[in-house]
């Protein structure tokens, strides 16, 4: 097992008075896809959302590359080379595909040339559709676009949450090729998945997260294989 | 020459050819409009129509940049701020207070001793360079300076502001724009800011002249168009720039922003700081059109007002606030006077319902049907642009030819 790129320990995140996130330790290998399942409110978006430095937890260590992070403002962490693919994508509607691009890597300052060919090579819609407005897209082509915009910025370790949300079955399986895609090409990925099944077949480890806790660890394999995950997760 | 040097360039795509085409038509443009402005103030006879047309010109320019620094902080940035007024006024004062000739203090700053400053930018620089070109000069480095003290005053409100959105920020703007009016009123700040009085007498458009041999050529028309189009010009260069894409990024949504590493603080920020200074500008514009500046006139109306011309405009359009801006004060100053003035426009009917005040009614109904049936306003979010048009023109010729070809082949 390489070493870990990103390391987790005992993270809190309090939203008010309520823990959303309890306590959560785990590891990134470097080149990895590592995901975390669990059910909603199970603290999985939280967790992502502390890593990048959208809210401060309140307690544990974020360390990348063996620096400490925690707590450091959103835009440092994205120079650092993490990149957040949220929730619901949030892609912005009114600009151009091109200029949603270009937002993802607002903090280089070197030629995107190479880059963007590749996200046109992974997504030939996008480019296809370049100057049309982001709004205007379908939904898979969204996720596309917030997946490429996120590796606009040229990311060491990539996280994405839920990017199978609300698309159609053969269009997730196509999300999780490129994500395959991705990782082959040497970035790291934190997935966050309520869709276990092809989650957990895409990951090479897997945690399972319940209310705040992190309640099961393994391979994606093994994780697949076992009894309480299968009953409560796959619904088989 | 010229045909080598384009051979041994790659071609180019329509895209750009139209851009460029667009740009030379535009340069055309504003140079036929230049010399149009430029005969109006010098050559032809003054007559009713001219003495309405040339106050609504200037104020429409004005009001253009004043919109679009607007539009660049509501529409652009999805800032929704109210302290416009309030950014003018302390341009117009900053503008006045630094251009009035030393020799006019004791008469404007009767009640207060001549005031404090005792001195005059275009005064000091006219005895240097001639009356004439101190006065240009001046009053273009007085504006400068209202937008620096807009820019500042922005920089020390934004601190504590911009932390709030939406509908907090723009009670908390419009509150800084009222304690503003407020404390420039206040007659302990007298020396300065003349308390409650006018100030007057600084300098004016009717100072932006020349003289070329002999005769003397006036540009009081020109320079607001000119000091306008400057700053219009910058505020669509910083649309365009990544700074502006960032802007229109938090606008879109500030949480996606956040997570592609934009600092949502220090652009709103920028924006705000940004805007204020052309609202300062505007506010120093609208000081030398007035020939008088007094600090009750900058009222909160007076950022609905422009509020409503942005989104007559269409809020995202920089062209569509500057169309609407001219129509607007077009119609508020001129067109529907006549509604005022008890008889009909034409012929010599009596009009017992139109009275004073009667404009302003049916103004409104305009505007309500305007707000409620076109809510994108003129232009939406697009731009107005000779590129723009050459494009659709292109596309439609070519659709036509493709028909055409289809129709032959049938």
């Amino acid at each position: 097992m390489s070493e870990a790129i990103l390391k987790i320990s005992d993270l809190k995140v309090n939203y008010g008075g309520i823990e959303a996130v309890k306590g959560v330790s785990f590891d990134v290998p470097e080149g990895e896809i590592v995901t975390l399942i669990g059910a909603n409110g199970a603290g999985k978006s939280s967790t992502l959302r502390a890593i990048a430095g959208l809210v401060k937890p309140a307690g544990g260590k974020v360390e990348f590359k063996g620096e400490d992070i925690t707590g450091k403002d959103p835009t440092s962490i994205v120079t650092k080379g993490i990149t957040l693919v949220p929730e619901g994508r949030k892609i912005f509607p009114d600009l151009t595909v091109l200029e949603n691009l270009r937002i993802g890597a607002y903090l280089r300052n070197d030629d995107l040339t190479d880059d963007l060919n590749w996200v046109y090579d992974l997504f030939p819609r996008l480019k296809e559709r370049s100057w049309q407005a982001g709004g205007t897209l379908s939904g898979g082509e969204q996720q596309m676009l917030a997946v490429g915009r996120a590796l606009m910025s040229r990311p060491k370790i990539i996280m994405m949450d839920e990017p199978s949300l609300g698309l159609a079955p053969i269009i997730v399986r196509g999300i999780f090729d490129i994500i395959k895609e991705i990782n082959n090409r040497g970035v790291t990925v934190l997935l966050i998945e309520q869709n276990a099944n092809m989650a957990l077949k895409t990951a090479h480890a897997g945690y399972v997260l319940e209310t705040g806790r992190i309640t099961m660890s393994g391979t994606g394999a093994e994780l697949l294989a076992d009894e309480k995950v299968k009953a409560a997760y796959l619904g088989t | 020459m010229n045909g080598t040097m384009q051979n041994s360039k790659p071609l180019q795509t329509p895209e750009e050819v139209a851009k460029r085409q667009g740009m030379w038509l535009t340069i055309v443009c504003l140079g036929i409009l230049y010399v149009a402005l430029f005969a109006l103030d010098n050559f032809v006879k003054p007559s009713k129509f001219t003495l309405m047309l040339i106050p609504v010109l200037k104020k429409g320019a004005i009001y253009s940049l004043l919109c679009v620094s607007m539009n660049l902080l509501n529409g652009f940035t999805g800032l929704f701020s109210l302290g416009q007024a309030g950014f003018m006024l302390v341009g117009a004062y900053a503008y006045s207070i630094f251009s009035i000739p030393v020799a006019q203090h004791a008469s404007v700053y009767q009640y207060f001793n001549g005031g404090a400053i005792q001195f005059s930018i275009p005064e000091a620089l006219g005895n240097v360079l001639g009356v004439d070109l101190g006065n240009f000069l001046g009053a273009i480095i007085c504006i400068i300076i209202a937008g620096l003290v807009a820019a500042v005053f922005a920089a020390l409100i934004g601190i504590p502001v911009l932390r709030f959105k939406s509908d907090y920020l723009a009670i908390a703007t419009l509150g800084f724009a009222e304690i503003i009016r407020a404390i420039f009123q206040w007659n302990g700040l007298g020396t300065i800011t003349n308390g409650s009085n006018l100030l007057r007498k600084y300098t004016s458009f009717s100072d932006m002249k020349f003289a070329i041999g002999g005769q003397v050529f006036k540009f009081g028309t020109i320079f607001p168009f000119l000091i306008a189009m400057i700053c219009i010009i910058l505020i669509v260069l910083l649309i365009n720039s990544s700074y502006g894409r960032a802007f229109k990024a938090i606008r879109d949504d500030e949480v996606a922003a956040e997570a592609m590493g934009i600092n949502l603080f220090k652009h709103k920020m920028l924006s705000f700081v940004i805007s204020s200074f052309f609202a300062g500008v505007g506010g120093a514009l609208l000081a030398m059109f007035q020939t008088t500046v007094q600090a009750s006139a900058f009222m909160s109306a007076m950022t609905y007002e422009i509020l409503l011309i942005v989104v007559i405009g269409g809020i995202g359009s920089v062209s569509g606030s500057c169309i609407a801006a001219f129509l607007y004060i077009a119609c508020s100053e001129w067109w529907l006077r006549f509604l005022d003035s008890g008889k009909l426009p034409f012929g010599n009917i009596e009009v017992s319902f139109f009275r004073d005040g009667f404009r302003k009614v049916v103004f409104s109904v305009v505007i309500m049907i305007i707000v409620l049936f076109f809510s994108k306003g003129i232009m939406g979010n697009k731009e107005l642009s000779f590129a723009g048009l050459i494009r659709k023109i292109k596309s439609k010729k070519a659709a036509k030819a493709a028909k055409q070809e289809e129709g032959g082949a049938a």
